[in-house]
């Protein structure tokens, strides 16, 4: 395992490795995206509660699950990182960042946009909503304390403790509906039990989930593909790759 | 299909505010991470290969530098 894993470590081994996986991320993800909106819009029966509106949760619940898998991915990644020295996954940790950011906003975003017709307002303080808003804050913590230092290895360093202990967060918002009492209802996929949903509902809720998921691994990989670019920037393989990707007249 | 028109998907039974803004903001704002990824790629290339060519030209003029003062004390 160690002996297969180990070239990865190398920057360019694992540019081609992102080059490679990034078609099969994103163009799958994309069209899972469509398929699950489109079914989720279109053509699952209506709630028999909420109506039309209850239609959110075709990305509200897919961008809420994914915002925490892939802090924990982004802090997996900034252990690896700090205990075995590894500079390309400080890079992968800073490749998540953003589009957990990005899909931790979607989450909080449809949230509120769900929650004013059914509960009457955009925002309230409660334990779930509070807990998942400190999400998107670690989220560009990270990504700020990455780039206050001029030095990578440190801000990798920096970052990744930052990102390691925001880790507690995470099982905070969980079981915020189950520790505290909330506005937010409680889990009705997400949990260790038949789900409490319709079969026809939930079915594009988890194409559309599967679709996020891939978009996420490709745009990781695409922002992993420019970290390494950024670190290995005087290196003769980018030259060449320059070269090959912008079309070159001046190349040698 | 759970709706009869067109109106009546757009309507999204009076509650097509929340449902389009929810998805028009989420469409956005992941396009926008992808746009930023890729343009960030092209810009990284590009400053790589400027980098590159100014670090080549830095050394040629070294040497041709070099060369130069070491014909002019051979000369004199």
């Amino acid at each position: 395992m160690w002996k297969w894993l180990h070239p990865y470590a190398k920057p360019e081994r694992a540019y081609q490795l992102c080059v490679t996986l990034q078609p099969y991320f994103l163009w799958p993800g994309i069209l899972c995206l469509v398929a699950g909106s489109i079914w989720g819009l279109a053509f699952a029966p209506q709630d028999y509660q909420q109506g039309d509106s209850f239609r959110i949760i075709y990305i509200h619940v897919p961008s809420a699950i994914l915002s925490m898998s892939t802090y924990v991915a982004m802090a997996v990644a900034a252990l690896v990182g700090i205990v075995w020295q590894w500079r390309t996954a400080f890079m992968a940790m800073i490749a998540m960042a953003p589009i957990g950011a990005v899909v931790t906003f979607i989450a909080l975003f449809t949230g509120a946009a769900w929650g004013k017709p059914m509960w009457g307002t955009w925002w309230v303080w409660d334990a779930r909503l509070t807990s998942e808003l400190i999400l998107l804050f670690l989220y560009l913590g990270v990504i700020a304390l990455y780039g206050a230092f001029e030095d990578k290895q440190q801000a990798g360093k920096a970052a990744g403790v930052m990102a390691l202990v925001g880790v507690v967060n995470v099982p905070i918002i969980h079981y915020s509906v189950e520790w505290w009492n909330t506005l937010h209802q409680g889990a009705t996929i997400s949990k260790f039990d038949k789900p409490s949903i319709a079969p026809e509902m939930l079915w594009p809720l988890l194409i559309a989930l599967l679709g996020l998921a891939l978009f996420i691994a490709a745009v990781t990989v695409m922002r992993m593909k420019n970290e390494i670019i950024r670190r290995e920037y005087h290196r003769p393989w980018v030259k060449d790759l320059a070269a090959r990707a912008l079309g070159d007249d001046h190349a040698v | 299909m759970q709706f009869d028109s067109l109106q009546g998907f757009l309507a999204m039974g009076g509650y097509a505010l929340y449902v389009w803004l929810s998805f028009g903001v989420s469409l956005l704002a992941l396009l926008w991470v992808v746009v930023d990824s890729a343009s960030t790629h092209k810009k990284l290339l590009r400053n790589a290969r400027e980098e590159q060519a100014r670090q080549a030209r830095i050394a040629a003029a070294r040497k041709a530098q070099a060369l130069q003062s070491e014909s002019q004390q051979t000369g004199s």
